[in-house]
């Protein structure tokens, strides 16, 4: 990191500190809440410590290097942990990956080490766990093709049983089956779980997991019947070595399928035992994971980096004869900002309430009882994609919001970006994930409304609530029974009409599959108002859970109230529309939402600093916690390459150009 | 539809169609694919090909301005380079500042870039910190960067490729600060390019977008430039150091409504690239079933899919005639401006500000969502897209940060407001605003009037426009005005209002979106064209009101009901528009080297293509990647 000795960095920049001085809450206390303890907090901080002063982790020139560099660094980083953690003693699921923002080889390899946990045999966990566990080799998950992703029916690679020999025969029929994709495929991975169409005597029993070997261990050339390299350059991911697959005649011995659920005997007879829906439950699982590490923590960072700065940037005047403003102390900054904070720490706790619930559910599952499969997976698409969406777009509002400096990638918040926004589409594409949730809310509404049981997250289809929101004035909307009851009702509302008009659709002769694509808009903005809703309730749920701590309390209910409001001050017409929200009521809405505006502001530093990133972990010159901006931007800008390197371009074509220019005078 | 028709509402000329096939023809401009070369290399790509295309345009005898225009963004394609300041900024400035003797002496020797903004200072130019001190001893200037927040910092050009710069720093003569003005400062030694004593100067790193473009820092130490560097056509310092003032500053006015007009035709270029891109690979994409048994449908034929690009398509149409709009207007007044009549200029200059902010904002978000349409494609730098976007999105910020560009046109606004209160009339975009006071007879809320909307009548859905931006102005003004009974000051009140402010203009500018394109329309002689085009005008208005609808319901414009009938006409003019939607997107007629796309190609061959770019990878070059050697293996032998 910049620091450099002898110049100011280290000292706090007056702006900056003096916002810590009038914080209304302990930021101590906070942090130790958020983490789950004072403990956690502890251990959290021990081992972030322990990564960052090892100067093998330094992301310091990150910003500068090549994608060749990059993944260089990533798979040197992964390799050094591996030591480091048998020294430490750490375990794969502690804080260790966190705190090193993911800037790692290997993901994918955890993936490969998961779905064989939940998808092998006790014997192929027995025979491939310790071999991933200790390196002997490097696995990756190949599901999405060059030509299918999120619908999985669509995928072309193949798996033909061949009985006399007792092994799958695995191709890839055409250029649009190859595998595309798959993280640390196209230059690391000596094995890979390979996602075909398993067909057993001509007959296809549909999409089956196989472990298949692409690199030998010795040279790591490419096996027989394998074509695989990298997809080239994307938006960010430098370091990740995306691949490409392609298999011809690839054959692996029958136990090579993973085979909890399903199974090939030596005679070809197909056993399955359990849901086929059990395939898709490390989908699951990925996306629920994914929301806190992939999206809610660079939401943070985002959040951390945009709001320091703006209290360290000046820029004009409010009062004529004073010195220039801080821009925070605009609203329309705030305004940009604030419900962006407000969302993180939403989301933040929507991640624990989705963590209790697939908690539940796996506990089930282990049990074979996969009741709660349908809710859980129908939740943790519909979560992934509201999260992710919002989360994007917050992350963007952040970075344009530090003006031309957000767009350095020295501030940080470009590569933040640039990552956030491929969680709206990896691990299921948003708007068939809301769809795949609308159909479980459809299901589940026609359901309550004939008096069946249904999940007790979705009873609120059929409760019965008042036509009128019953507000009288601006403070009534800081009652989260009051704004809570609004977002149900909007939410049942979509989904009780959307439903109405796939019926009458039906009814009126449609074809069922074209009555839901004509309802597809409509369907996904329902999902969308649902989880909406989910997230309002558990952060006002969660707020009340803090009465032992009411110096967090008070602004924590004022977030979750900029959270509510914001959302209905921005949606204003889904809550106008059937006349719950009245036009007077909304404009009680809009001021309170504003008033809110001008209380968090005060403590908008100290609730950034509570996230409690360390300046190595934000990465960032406009961020860090010293606030010296420009110094800081100033002195690493001098490290570019750029200054470093002496550019030909001066000697070969600049020189030229002005001596014929010179000539020709 | 047949896509000939293009020429007729965009007038490209035969002329331009040469130029395209010389350059693209040409094998000086070829050149390995961006993707693969790193930032230094990028540069000197681009360094190689602006001194190329100077050469050229000498070679081939290409003078005319257009003609120029049109050959600098072919041999550029659609990426920065690091002349662009030079060419734009740095001439035009000598050339509009500069007394004869100065352009003879600068224009032909150097290399210049335009350095206004600072590390601490951007769209606030009075709080530029640099300083240009006379000494009348020397007569010169003493250049000085008094604070890390003062160093110059963006200039694209700066860090390595000038040798020259226009410096803006705060002139102090005789003691006294006389405000910001233009210097030409030598930054490096002509003939080595080596920084001169007392200059420190650079690149300032890698940035989201631009990577060939190298913007510099640049950081002045007691600095001395003769007096003459002083670009001293309006203002001036004698030699014995008396100020002399300029006469009007006014005219700058000029520059800024042009550039910005400028954004306003590159926001329509920018997105209509990614929406050509997103609705071929759409129609080239197949997944999921629409009908259980039957082959997997294009994905272009989903209704979210439509959904999601359609608006984005109707919006570039919708885009491209705002552009050309303001082009034209600010050319039809620019020759006013030059007989002194600058009535119109503020009207005009309000109205780019909003629009500059209005349309980079949603372009910026509307490639975005075209990328995302393309899924996980569209994340990989082959699709094109993510070029687009980074480039495009720092338009939001430069030449006027755009939230500060709405809060002046909303000033514009509320001051035609209370004219009109005052019983002043108004004219222009702004004339809705003297329907308020007729209405002020009337106790209700002024938009409660009913107004009539016909939701297939694009005339009279500019009504329902124009009166949601009546009462979001007004709203906003009463706001305004009751903040100000609240408060002292002045500047308090119109922050505590600037929320309000923003949805005002950004209410008015919408209304002045749709209003131009329904315009438009009855200028098209060609039926079908216009059909079609009818169809995106009425999908960008709807879909406007039913991404607005809070507005529209609160101020009783439309009803419940309406909205309804809105949201469901928005669907269905989307199957509608289905059949024409690639013709529509191969109208705008980008060649496919400049499209840069390959899920954006013009034969839609897609896979074939996406395979051969990726072996291309710098991860590629070898089958087993050096890292393998060193960290793989001894991991794996040592555990």
């Amino acid at each position: 990191h910049p620091q450099v000795q002898g110049s100011l960095l280290g000292s706090v920049n007056p702006d900056l500190a003096s916002e810590r001085q009038t914080a209304s809450f302990s930021v101590e206390k906070l942090t130790a809440w958020l983490d789950g303890g004072t403990e956690h907090t502890r251990l959290r901080r021990a081992v972030v410590e322990a990564i960052e002063c090892d100067p093998v982790f330094s992301r310091e020139n990150q910003y500068f290097e090549s994608q060749n560099e990059r993944y260089e660094a990533a798979v040197r980083k992964a390799v050094h942990l591996q030591k480091k953690m048998d020294e430490m003693g750490w375990t794969e699921n502690g804080p260790e990956f966190k705190a090193l923002s993911g800037d790692l080889a290997f993901l994918l390899h955890r993936i490969f080490t998961r779905s064989i946990s939940m998808l092998g045999s006790d014997q192929q966990i027995a025979k491939w766990i310790p071999l991933a566990t200790q390196y002997q080799l490097i696995g990756s998950y190949a599901q999405t093709e060059l030509g299918h992703g999120t619908y999985l029916q669509g995928l072309e690679t193949t798996a033909v049983f061949d009985i006399t020999t007792q092994e799958f025969v695995l191709n890839t029929p055409n250029i649009s089956a190859m595998k595309w994709w798959p993280g640390d495929m196209g230059r690391s991975a000596t094995h890979t779980v390979v996602f075909a169409q398993l067909y057993v005597n001509g007959k296809c029993y549909g999409l089956h997991p196989f472990i298949v070997q692409i690199r030998s261990l010795q040279d790591h050339s490419l096996c027989p019947g394998i074509t695989a390299g990298d997809i080239g350059p994307k938006m960010n991911f430098e370091h990740i070595d995306n691949g490409y697959l392609m298999l011809q005649n690839v054959r692996v011995p029958r136990e090579n399928m993973l085979s909890k659920f399903c199974e090939v005997q030596p005679d070809g007879t197909y056993v399955r035992r359990g849901s086929q829906k059990i395939n898709y439950f490390t989908m699951t699982t990925v996306r629920i994971s994914l929301i806190l590490d992939e999206v809610v923590i660079p939401l943070m960072k985002a959040c951390t980096i945009a709001i320091r700065y703006s209290v360290v940037r000046r820029q004009s005047k409010l009062k004529p004869g004073e010195q220039e403003a801080k821009i925070l102390d605009y609203q329309t900054q705030q305004e940009k900002l604030l419900p962006q904070l407000a969302a993180a720490y939403a989301f933040y706790f929507i991640s624990d309430y989705l963590q209790e619930l697939f908690d539940r559910g796996y506990r089930e599952i282990q049990r074979k009882n996969f009741d709660m499969l349908p809710e859980l997976h129908a939740f943790s698409s519909g979560f992934k994609a509201m999260v992710t969406q919002y989360s994007t777009s917050a992350v963007e509002i952040c970075l344009r919001a530090c003006g031309g400096h957000g767009y350095s990638l020295l501030s940080g918040l470009p590569s933040l970006y640039t990552k956030i926004v491929a969680s709206c589409i990896y691990e299921g594409e948003n708007t068939i994930l809301f769809l795949q949730t609308a159909r479980f809310l459809i299901k589940c509404f026609m359901a309550a409304s004939t008096g069946q049981p249904v999940p007790p997250s979705v009873t609120y289809l059929a409760a019965v609530t008042p036509e009128k929101c019953p507000a009288k004035n601006k403070l009534d909307f800081l009652s989260p029974d009051i704004y809570t009851e609004a977002y149900q009702h909007m939410a049942a509302r979509l989904i009780n009409s959307t439903a109405a008009k796939l019926q009458d659709l039906v009814q009126s002769g449609v074809k069922k599959h074209d009555a839901w694509n004509q309802c597809t808009v409509q369907l996904a903005q329902a999902a969308k108002a649902h989880c909406h809703y989910i997230t309002v309730k558990n952060f006002a749920e969660t707020v009340e859970k803090l009465e032992t701590q009411p110096g967090i309390q008070k602004i924590m209910k004022h977030l979750c109230d900029l959270f509510a409001l914001h959302g209905i001050f921005s949606n204003a017409g889904v809550f106008l529309h059937d006349g719950y929200i009245s036009g007077a009521q909304m404009d009680m809405v809009t001021a309170s939402y504003l008033d809110l505006l001008a209380v968090i502001r005060k403590d908008a530093v100290p609730l950034v600093d509570a996230f409690d990133f360390t300046d190595k972990t934000l990465n960032s010159a406009l961020g860090s916690y010293d606030g010296q901006v420009y110094q800081r931007l100033y002195e690493w800008a001098q490290k570019s390459p750029t200054n470093k390197q002496i550019s030909p371009a001066y000697e070969r074509y600049l020189k030229p150009l002005l001596h014929k220019t010179l000539s020709k005078l | 539809m047949c896509v000939e028709w293009e020429s007729a509402l965009f007038l490209f000329s035969s002329s331009v169609l040469s130029l395209e096939a010389l350059v693209i023809n040409d094998p000086d401009f070829q050149h390995e694919d961006l993707n693969f070369l790193s930032r230094s290399q990028r540069y000197e790509q681009a360094i190689r090909k602006s001194s190329l295309m100077v050469l050229k345009l000498r070679e081939y005898g290409i003078t005319d301005p257009d003609e120029i225009y049109w050959f600098k963004r072919i041999c550029l394609g659609n990426f920065p380079e690091p002349f662009g300041l030079h060419f734009s900024m740095f001439q035009k400035t000598l050339e509009t500042q500069t007394t004869d003797a100065q352009k003879e002496k600068w224009l032909p020797l150097i290399i210049g870039t335009y350095a206004q903004t600072e590390m601490g200072h951007g769209t606030h130019l009075r709080g530029l910190e640099t300083t240009a001190t006379y000494d009348p001893a020397t007569q010169e200037f003493i250049l000085n960067s008094p604070t890390v927040t003062s160093i110059k910092w963006w200039p694209g050009g700066l860090g390595k490729t000038s040798n020259h710069a226009i410096v803006l720093a705060q002139l102090y003569t005789q003691g006294q600060c006389k405000g910001l003005h233009a210097f030409i400062v030598p930054i490096r030694q002509l003939g080595t390019h080596e920084p001169l004593p007392g200059i420190t100067v650079g690149d300032i790193g890698p940035k989201f977008g631009y990577d060939e473009m190298d913007n510099g820092y640049l950081k002045m130490d007691n600095f001395r430039i003769p007096r003459e560097n002083m670009l001293m056509k309006y203002a001036q310092v004698e030699p014995d150091g008396t100020y002399v003032k300029p006469l009007s500053d006014k005219l700058t006015y000029g520059t800024m409504v042009f550039i910005r007009s400028l954004i306003v035709g590159d926001s329509a270029r920018s997105l209509s690239r990614a929406c050509t891109i997103a609705i071929r690979y759409s129609a080239v994409r197949h997944q999921s079933e629409l009908k259980p048994g039957e082959p997997e449908p294009q994905i272009l034929d989903y209704q979210t899919q439509q959904y999601k690009l359609f608006p984005l398509l109707a919006t570039a149409y919708a885009f491209h005639f705002v552009g050309a709009y303001i082009k034209d207007t600010y050319h039809r007044i620019s020759g006013d401006i030059h007989e002194g009549d600058l009535s119109e200029l503020p009207e005009l200059h309000a109205l780019t500000a909003g629009l500059k902010a209005f349309t980079s904002w949603t372009a910026n978000a509307g490639i975005e969502e075209c990328r995302m349409a393309c899924g996980g494609h569209g994340y990989s730098r082959c699709s094109g897209i993510p070029d687009i976007y980074v480039t495009f999105t720092p338009s939001c910020t430069y030449e006027g940060e755009n939230t500060v560009m709405m809060l002046q046109t909303a000033r514009f606004l509320v001051k035609s407001y209370t004219q009109v209160s005052s019983g002043q009339q108004v004219t222009g975009m702004v004339s809705y605003l003297n329907d308020l006071s007729r209405q002020r007879i009337q106790p209700q809320h002024v938009a409660a009037r009913s107004v009539a909307v016909r939701i297939n009548d694009p005339v009279s859905l500019v009504e329902a426009y124009k009166a949601r931006a009546a009462r979001l102005v007004e709203a906003a003004a009463k706001n305004l005005q009751a903040e100000l009974n609240h408060r002292k000051s002045k500047e308090d009140a119109w922050n505590r209002t600037s929320v309000d402010l923003v949805r005002a203009s950004e209410a008015h500018c919408h209304y002045v979106i749709v209003k131009l394109f329904t315009a438009k329309l009855a200028e098209i002689s060609n039926a079908a064209v216009r059909a079609v085009l009818t169809e995106l005008c009425l999908l960008y208005a709807l879909y406007g009101i039913s991404k607005n609808t809070g507005d529209f319901l609160q101020a009783g414009i439309l009803t419940d009901a309406q909205i309804t009938q809105v949201n469901q006409r928005v669907k269905e003019l989307l199957a509608i528009i289905r059949p024409n939607a690639v013709a529509l997107v191969d109208s705008f007629d980008f060649h496919d080297v400049h499209l840069g796309s390959v899920l954006g190609r013009y034969d839609g061959n897609v896979y074939e293509n996406m395979f051969e770019w990726a072996k291309k990878s710098p991860l590629n070059k070898t089958e087993v990647h050096e890292s393998f050697h060193k960290h793989l293996k001894p991991m794996q032998s040592k555990l």
